[in-house]
């Protein structure tokens, strides 16, 4: 592995500057820096490739790059578990896993993504409708708190319910609690055999409830009405697959094959993404809006994307629009990135539930709100 | 009964009702031990809660008056996570029943606390769906109790545990106010509050109302039983299923100790003379099943005997002596220890002769029952209370055998959680910073430990600087970021 100041970065010793980025190669380096900066304010990041979603930062007087905390530490194949480091790319974990016929059941919407990353925005793609998301595969935790204390959470083992789940709690945090530098990971094993039947559907309604009446058991449900397309994953045995593909095609009168859409976000860089969350009956309705929806039929999370040259005005219409429309639904639309002249115009995160609670939280683990402050829900 | 809790009481019964609030000592004992029968406390005074209402009325009356509270709910517990504060209130969330909806279009339902885990299966169950989480308790145990303490059960090695089953709940934070975390839809924005607070032991709070995932019945189900000469074969096996890509809804393991348990209590038929019985079962669509239970049977090869359940009424013969088996112990020994830890589940056999070697070297008997897919042990620990000395061996080999879940990377609570019984051991398995950042999140919610204190952490944090409900000091709030308090 090629150490930090290999990599490009200065390393803690050397006394980073100010506004310098530095790549501690361990918790423990982390851990000196945090408390070596303590009247600085802190950014983390991984490959970068979700730099842009959440709040715009003011420039932090130090990045952490988590990319020289990277490699498999142990992957118990017969204990379906890895623990990785979180500045490990996605798809060298799963390119090291799939070698034993395992996966982490965890798409990579945005290529290029670390392990960190992906659950410190906990992204999710199609399969989160067999797998569930992050939250769901995550059994254990390192953090570096702001004070610079190192912690750990669960464990290395599935079952496990001693002592709270700050797993779950920083998953999807933005950085804004702590730093993940190393993460346990329940694994699956790869499927024999996968197929996806798609079709073009006058009536979403009817195809979904008629998908979930069938006992197809699919990994994914996928829908995008721009294109009018639905796809639905199974996965299993090749005899299983055979049968459950077959009965499918029946339900949707398609054919087989992947759309070329699928577990891809519909935005452009530089564009506006928003995602929007409904109740599984909420969807098909959410589907005949104006705004272009992709996503996750089979759990309710949808995905809106406007290009960057959408006038900002028609773009917060949008978001108001798709606001209003989750919230009947029993959900929300947040903004996930937008331009900034969007971002003065919109709210990004709109009605939080639990808010003054999050805001304790964030008061106990960042006391100084040293760590990505106003990146996250309420500006936290 | 002090001049406090007198005032305390008298306050209740404005606000829920005296038929609610008991203080007679001896409808108090009622209450003073769940399911971890051997510590006993009597509460100070007792509230039935019947609404959300209630429950947030109480906790603000304790909050006003810095008086612990504790949540009960139907008292199944394992490890004293609802056993009374002798100067607390004990808040009994029992008759909270109502199942509020159940909505198979959008695969949710909405019950109150009170509700019995097996009462949503079977308010779903016409509908074509059913509630996954299944801890052998779940004829009596409710929902409230499942989200305090993250109950497993059996089939958890496919479907997860309650944590990933709760999508959305009420709560009654420490300080009175209730909140909502998540909903009917799923990744609500903000910090997952309520994946900290499911399993958090009620410790963050209490809940008043769950909204839960339900999960489409299957299509099919099989399930065998396979006796093995001992439990390493048993533990091969297992090993093979999993190793050949196979994800069981559940695979159960008993050794021989636990099976004449099992025999003397329910007559479940179990082969004679295994060393270990496995118990496999297989669900969802029919030709995935199939497919799969065929390898599962290639892969049982060693068995000396394998049956597969012709119908549902055998498979809940095989399901009988594996659910009855705590209880069932009781046939052959006067008093046990219902242990719950976790290993990888490949160090299975060698854990089992360790726990075989500590139990011969205690003159302890230890029978072995096991969720085996998933490594988490309930090893049984025989003694007889009303021999001198007989307890304290018991009580030491227990502690051992957390001691090798510890050693072997696994966790002393798979289920049961760590409630009053285990805080003690939480430093062997985490450091005192691990527990110090754990405390951080109880700060968050709880800065006076007031809710069901004592448990979990075996010493408090000292919360530091207590911000108030409405009050805040954080720089972001000061830079006009927050608008919120």
């Amino acid at each position: 592995m090629a150490s930090p100041a290999e990599r490009g970065f200065s390393t803690p010793s050397e006394g980073p500057g100010v506004g310098c980025s530095t790549a501690p190669a361990s918790a423990e380096e982390a851990a000196e820096l945090f408390q070596a900066v303590t009247d600085r304010t802190v950014a983390i990041r991984g490959a970068g490739t979700k730099q842009d979603w959440g709040g715009r930062l003011e420039p932090p007087g130090l990045t952490v790059d988590t990319r020289a905390l990277t490699g498999v530490v142990e992957h118990a194949a017969g204990d379906l578990i890895v623990v990785v480091r979180a500045g490990t790319p996605m798809a060298e974990l799963q390119q090291q896993l799939a070698a034993k016929g395992q996966q982490l059941a965890l798409d990579e919407p945005v290529e290029g993504a670390t392990v960190g990353g992906t659950v410190a925005a906990n992204i999710s793609g199609p399969r989160r409708m067999l797998y569930g998301t992050a939250r769901d595969l995550v059994i254990g935790m390192t953090i570096v708190r702001a004070d610079g204390k190192v912690a750990q959470s669960g464990g290395k083992v599935v079952k496990n319910v001693a002592g709270y789940d700050l797993g779950k709690l920083f998953t999807g945090s933005y950085g804004t609690l702590g730093l993940i530098t190393q993460l346990a990971f329940r694994l699956h094993p790869l499927p024999e055999s996968g197929a996806v039947v798609r079709s073009r559907v006058a009536d979403f309604a009817a195809v979904l409830a008629g998908i979930r009446g069938a006992q197809v058991v699919p990994s994914a449900v996928e829908v995008d009405s721009a294109s009018g397309e639905i796809a639905v994953l199974v996965e299993g045995t090749a005899a299983g697959v055979r049968a459950r593909a077959a009965t499918l095609a029946k339900i949707l009168g398609g054919d087989a094959g992947r759309p070329d859409w699928w577990g891809r976000y519909p935005w452009e860089p530089g564009g506006t993404g928003i995602k929007v969350t409904a109740a599984l009956s909420r969807v098909p309705g959410l589907l005949s809006g104006r705004v272009k929806l992709r996503g996750s039929a089979g759990t309710g999370v949808l995905y809106a994307g406007l290009s960057a040259d959408t006038p900002p005005e028609e773009v917060a219409r949008c978001v108001d629009e798709l606001r209003t429309a989750a919230r009947d639904a029993g959900g929300h639309a947040i903004v996930l990135t937008a331009p900034d002249e969007v971002r003065e115009r919109v709210d990004l995160w709109g009605p939080v539930d639990g808010l003054a609670l999050m805001w304790r939280v964030k008061q106990q683990f960042d006391p100084a709100a040293r760590l990505a402050s106003g990146r996250f829900v309420g500006g936290i | 009964m002090g001049a406090g809790i007198d005032a305390l009481a008298g306050r209740l019964r404005d606000a829920v009702g005296a038929d609610r609030v008991l203080t007679d000592r001896q409808e108090l004992r009622t209450y003073e031990c769940d399911g971890l029968a051997h510590y006993k406390v009597i509460p100070a005074l007792v509230v039935l809660a019947g609404s959300a209402a209630d429950v947030a009325a109480t906790v603000q009356a304790c909050a006003d008056a810095r008086v612990p509270f504790v949540a009960r709910g139907s008292g199944t517990g394992l490890s004293g996570g609802a056993l009374p504060h002798a100067e607390g209130v004990l808040i009994v969330t029992s008759q909270m029943r109502r199942i509020v909806e159940v909505a198979p279009e959008d695969e949710r339902a909405v019950v109150e606390p009170g509700v019995i885990n097996l009462q949503v299966t079977k308010a779903a169950t016409p509908h074509g769906y059913y509630y996954a989480p299944d801890p052998s308790s779940q004829q009596i145990c409710s929902i409230g109790g499942n989200v305090a303490e993250n109950s497993g059960g059996a089939h958890c090695l496919k479907y997860g545990f309650t944590t990933n089953h709760v999508v959305g709940a009420q709560i009654v934070a420490p300080d009175g106010e209730l909140v909502r975390l998540g909903g009917r839809a799923p990744d609500a924005p903000g910090y997952d509050l309520l994946g900290a607070f499911v399993g958090s032991e009620g410790t963050l709070g209490i809940t008043t109302e769950v909204t839960l995932r339900l999960v489409r019945l299957p299509e099919s189900v099989r399930t065998l039983l396979a006796a093995f000469a001992s439990t390493d074969q048993a533990g091969a096996a297992t090993s093979a299923i999993i190793a050949a890509g196979v994800v069981p809804a559940a695979v159960e393991m008993m050794d021989a100790l636990a099976i004449e348990a099992a025999e003397a209590a329910v007559s479940c038929g179990y082969p004679q003379g295994a060393g270990a019985v496995l118990i496999v079962e297989l669900d969802g669509p029919a030709a995935e099943v199939a497919a799969q239970f065929a390898q599962v049977l290639s892969l049982c090869a060693e068995a000396f005997e394998i049956r597969v359940a012709a119908d549902d009424a055998e498979r809940a013969l095989f399901w009988k002596g594996r659910k009855s088996a705590f209880a069932a112990v009781g046939r052959i020994s006067p008093d046990y220890i219902v242990q719950d830890g976790v290993i990888p589940r490949t160090a299975l056999p060698e854990v089992l002769h360790r726990i075989g070697e500590v139990s011969r070297a205690h003159g302890v008997r230890v029978a072995n029952v096991f969720h085996a897919g998933d490594g988490n042990l309930h090893p049984l620990v025989l003694f007889d209370a009303g021999v001198a000395g007989e307890a304290e061996r018991a009580e030491a080999v227990s502690g051992a055998i957390l001691d090798l879940c510890i050693e072997y990377g696994g966790s002393i609570t798979g289920e049961h959680g760590v409630g009053m019984d285990k805080a003690k051991y939480m430093p062997r398995m985490f450091t005192d910073d691990d527990l110090d950042t754990m405390q951080l999140v109880r700060c968050a919610f709880d800065p006076h430990a007031l809710s069901n204190p004592g448990k979990v952490f075996p010493t408090p944090r000292l919360c530091g600087e207590v911000p108030g409900r409405h009050r805040g000091t954080h720089p972001a709030q000061e830079a006009g970021l927050a608008e919120i308090f």
